[in-house]
């Protein structure tokens, strides 16, 4: 089936573009060394976490682990100190999945009501506290930290977790009812009326027509909610007892405590331990979580 | 529509309208209501008191949560916090604005807001303009620079502490090569600490402008290239005057973005250097918590918390009437 002839007839087609010119090595060549810059410190924590002390006295951050041992990682998952606790920081991490779920689920299940009450059943007065609920996402959180400590004592669930899923829930409902008013609104507007013909209600179109429609949204926002609250310090910090205290909280104690000999490659294994979860969706939603950020970063 | 409707035409929608009451109390009570409280309080001489000083009559006690004590034991203790009603005026802010830490943190958030916008700017628009030429790979490359964006703040302070750790980290790598006398370490100098904590905070941002930035590029219509070519134009000439200019509205949110973000810097200083040396890297953020939370002055850590509402608004405020207020008019 080859057509010799056209070999022989000379190139056709556009010219091929040289692989490697020097347009190219530039831009591959630059992507490199910045990609490296970004991957080294994820490689440092995890050569550092492998090494022994005393291979950490002799070497640099850089260098890779001559003997490999796992015990860092052991020690900082059961054995590693807060003071005078010495759990490990996986009491921080059954914390910080405690604190996780019902805030995902709450913060989700409220914000996709409120965006589809937004989108499809405006009242007036609706659009106003909408745009009052988007600007008030950019006040610092330290303007309302302590009012809202007030409320929670008032209504009885400062220091516990409850209140800190409380406060996860209100602090995550700006972005995701944005993200759920501007996905429900363009849902096709005829789909929504004829389930009203049918005679559909609030919750019936919502539960049998958009939440069945957009998956793909609930995805998104579990995501961003995830990512967020996992890696949220602040709150944890504010709101909750130290038995109750989240990863984050409990790392940062841990590394950042005064007492005793520092222990590099424990607090290297405890920092990857924590930022294991984020990373992990992160590196498997791909594409959704880039599609999560900028869905909430800009709007649209 | 006559007066008669009127009583129905607050349960008409009924549903919606209690769908959106936790949004509506978000706004009201939280936002709007929060906010006011602060603003108001920080006119007072709050503070936390021992037990037995407070009086009934004119305070209300508020419980506290006291963070790690300083030796890392930790303790949870509910002290009284005393919200006072005693107006004192301005004198809060006199205070706030005499105090050298506050003073240090507002210059060390000036430097870090300003280098932090330019470099993410600059970073961000350069590695988006790499990715958007057809490269392959591309995902991989974005996947790479995104990564710390995942990364809490706290994981982000406390790598580069330890990369920048003069002992073990850059300054003892690059004295290896045989530059004895070579220094790094810019978390351990009052006068550089900043510009440490700067790195790591751009590490872990860029990704996500470099993502807006990205998706700015790719919405320019493809003919705008194709015609600047056409024309002969060459490319760094396309990009800053004819794509940048009309990327206005992404430069816009990400601006706004970014500006929220660096007055909320709080969870990198705390990881990574804890405000030190001494008082070297304070910011804002830290110095109302701890004045809240910890140096039982109350007032202070309103006044303070006030002060950053403000610096907020003169971002948000005009940027709220342009992209709301203009809406409504057309």
């Amino acid at each position: 089936m080859v057509d010799v002839t056209a070999n022989l007839a000379g190139p056709s087609g556009p010219k091929p573009r040289k692989r490697f010119s020097r347009r190219n090595i530039f831009i591959y060549g630059t992507l490199g060394l910045i990609a490296m810059y970004y991957a080294l410190p994820l490689y440092v924590m995890v050569v550092t976490s492998l090494k022994g002390m005393p291979e950490i006295r002799l070497g640099n951050v850089f260098a890779p682990p001559v003997e490999i041992t796992f015990e860092p990682w052991v020690k900082a998952w059961a054995q590693a100190c807060t003071g005078l606790n010495c759990e490990g920081l996986s009491r921080g991490f059954w914390n910080s999945v405690r604190i996780l779920i019902p805030s995902v689920a709450l913060s989700i299940a409220i914000a996709s009501v409120n965006g589809y009450a937004l989108a499809n059943w405006r009242f007036k007065g609706s659009e106003l506290f909408f745009t009052i609920l988007i600007v008030g996402a950019f006040i610092p959180y330290q303007v309302m930290i302590y009012p809202i400590v007030i409320i929670l004592r008032e209504i009885g669930l400062y220091g516990s977790l409850t209140g800190l899923v409380l406060v996860h829930s209100i602090f995550g409902m700006p972005i995701l009812t944005l993200l759920f008013r501007n996905y429900f609104a363009s849902v096709p507007e005829e789909l929504f009326k004829a389930a009203r013909v049918d005679g559909a209600g609030f919750w019936g179109i919502y539960l049998k027509i958009m939440v069945p429609m957009s998956l793909p949204i609930f995805v998104v926002a579990m995501i961003l909610q995830v990512t967020g609250i996992w890696n949220d310090f602040l709150f944890g910090v504010v709101y909750t007892r130290p038995d109750n205290y989240p990863m984050t909280v409990q790392l940062n104690n841990i590394v950042n405590s005064v007492q005793g000999v520092k222990e590099y490659n424990v607090n290297m294994a405890a920092t990857i331990l924590t930022g294991l979860v984020p990373l992990t969706i992160y590196f498997v939603s791909g594409k959704l979580f880039v599609r999560g950020i900028a869905a909430g970063a800009v709007k649209g | 529509m006559s007066d008669g409707a009127r009583p129905i035409r607050l349960f008409r929608n009924l549903n919606a309208k209690i769908a959106a009451i936790p949004m509506i109390l978000t706004a009201l009570v939280v936002f709007v209501g929060g906010s006011l409280w602060t603003v108001v309080y920080s006119f007072t001489g709050s503070k936390l008191l021992p037990k037995k000083l407070f009086k009934w009559d004119d305070l209300f006690a508020i419980p506290v949560p006291e963070w790690i004590a300083k030796d890392g034991e930790l303790n949870f203790e509910i002290p009284i916090g005393i919200v006072s009603r005693s107006w004192v005026g301005l004198k809060q802010y006199d205070r706030l604005w005499d105090a050298p830490r506050w003073v240090i943190s507002v210059e060390n958030l000036a430097i870090y807001g300003i280098l932090s916008l330019i470099f993410s700017f600059v970073i961000g628009f350069m590695l988006a303009a790499l990715l958007d030429q057809k490269i392959r790979f591309e995902n991989t490359f974005r996947t790479i620079l995104l990564y710390p964006f995942a990364l809490s703040f706290i994981v982000t302070g406390l790598v580069w502490q330890w990369i920048l750790n003069p002992e073990f980290g850059i300054q003892s790598i690059v004295r290896g090569w045989g530059y004895v006398g070579f220094t790094f370490d810019p978390l351990y100098n009052p006068n550089t600490v900043i510009f440490g904590i700067l790195i790591a905070g751009l590490w872990q941002g860029t990704g996500l402008i470099m993502c807006l930035m990205l998706a700015g590029l790719r919405g320019i219509d493809e003919d705008i290239w194709k015609a600047a070519r056409i024309d002969g134009i060459p490319m760094w000439k396309t990009y800053l005057f004819i794509v940048i200019p009309m990327m206005r509205p992404v430069f816009i949110t990400t601006l706004v973005i970014i500006a929220s973000g660096i007055v909320r810097v709080y969870d990198l200083v705390v990881a990574q250097t804890g405000g030190g040396p001494g008082i070297a890297s304070e910011v804002p953020a830290k110095y109302v918590y701890d004045y809240m939370f910890q140096n039982q002055n109350l007032g202070q850590g309103f006044a303070a918390s006030t002060m950053m509402l403000l610096a907020v608004a003169v971002v948000i405020v005009p940027w709220a009437y342009l992209e709301f207020g203009g809406k409504r008019r057309g």
